[in-house]
């Protein structure tokens, strides 16, 4: 049940691009059409796991016993950005087909900042490692589900009259404030 | 191209915010209120200017190949500095037990080490030009970008809690949906359609 409330909490209630404001670059980025923010969904849900378990166990074996803590910040990005090319390479090994299809959006993860956000946050939240990996994975959802929506929106926009100064990222913005208002609906149902 | 005009040009030609669309989780994030604006541009200022200046100082050193490792290793620690800073110095509650700076920007300053502004000053601009060059591009693209959000700070202030750095002029609460989530997106969206006017008429 615990586990349960993790994700519907990271889902909806504190949805990670609408309500906390992370990833909001891919976001608008790569919302143009459905099938580029599929690929980008899988690509964070893949990364994001994978890189809080392996910051979950750096900061808690690691940093933590030999009382580094402060150091969360450098070492935190740059075992993501190494994470992200290897994860580049053994899927390029494993499974082609998989890396086909999210190949071309790992690179730009690294610099996605949901990925070491929902790492810190994590660990500032006190979880234990099924937790975060619950967590990882509510947010992941989240994600995917705001990015997915949006950009059938979007595709839909384009086909629409729109005024001349508001048309491509104006527009795009105040559609996610009112895709922000309807996840705001969801306020205080998990606490 | 002048130091002047390499200064000036962060602010309307080459926004962050509001031309180039870069670093908009901060943007979006922190600014409930014009202080949380300009707490969240100065410390990004500094990161960019430190980083700009220490790249361009090494750039020569660096071998291409570990080019990028090594700009996030310069970025993230002058984030871990700034972080040090602002939790000793800017972490006092205030008189009505309201959070403090730090604590308001939270999770947001040690996220400036993936601000693209950043790394991409330090790969696009610092690691091809002079020192000083570099100082004074990092400084005028941090000021653009905290001119930024204290613009985007002040009017969710303003329509949101009827106040500007707290200092209230109106009774009671304002329009609270523009201190909220939402707000960010609907003031944003519509203070760069208002830019993309303007510059168009400027130029």
């Amino acid at each position: 049940m615990e586990y349960v409330l993790i994700i519907i909490s990271a889902v909806f209630v504190n949805n990670i691009v609408l309500t906390k404001f992370l990833g909001i670059c891919p976001f608008i980025g790569v919302s143009n059409k459905v099938d580029t923010a599929i690929g980008m969904s899988g690509a964070v849900t893949f990364v994001m796991v994978i890189a809080t378990i392996v910051t979950y166990i750096i900061q808690h074996y690691i940093l933590v016993p030999i009382g580094i803590s402060f150091m969360q910040t450098i070492t935190f990005i740059l075992v993501i950005a190494s994470l992200v090319q290897l994860v580049e390479i053994i899927l390029k090994k494993v499974s082609p087909a998989l890396y086909q299809a999210l190949g071309i959006f790992l690179p730009l993860i690294t610099t996605n900042c949901a990925i070491l956000g929902v790492a810190i946050l994590a660990v500032q939240k006190d979880y234990n490692l099924i937790e975060s990996v619950f967590f990882a994975i509510g947010h992941a959802i989240g994600f995917g589900l705001a990015l997915i929506t949006f950009s059938g929106i979007r595709e839909q926009l384009e086909l629409a009259d729109i005024p001349k100064g508001m048309r491509g990222v104006p527009i795009a913005f105040i559609i996610a404030g009112l895709m922000a208002m309807a996840f705001a609906g969801f306020t205080g149902m998990v606490k | 191209m002048s130091q002047w005009k390499n200064f000036t040009k962060g602010f309307i030609k080459e926004n962050p915010v509001f031309v180039l669309f870069l670093g908009l989780c901060p943007t979006l994030g922190t600014t409930n209120s014009a202080i949380n604006g300009i707490g969240m541009g100065l410390a990004t200022t500094f990161v960019l200017v430190m980083s700009n200046l220490v790249v361009s100082l090494i750039a020569r050193l660096i071998p291409d190949k570990v080019r990028i490792p090594s700009y996030i290793v310069i970025i993230a620690s002058f984030v871990t500095i700034v972080d040090l800073i602002m939790k000793a110095f800017l972490n006092n509650p205030g008189p009505n037990f309201e959070p403090s700076l730090y604590d308001q920007l939270g999770i947001f300053i040690p996220l400036i080490v993936v601000n693209c502004i950043v790394l991409g000053r330090a790969e696009a601009f610092a690691s091809k030009n002079s020192v000083m060059t570099s100082l004074i591009d990092g400084f005028g693209i941090g000021m653009g970008f905290t001119f930024a959000l204290l613009l985007l700070g002040s009017v969710r202030e303003i329509l949101g809690s009827g106040s500007i750095f707290n200092i209230k002029f109106i009774q009671g609460d304002g329009i609270l949906l523009f201190v909220s989530p939402p707000g960010a997106f609907l003031a944003l969206g519509f203070l760069i359609m208002l830019m993309n006017k303007l510059s168009r008429k400027i130029s």
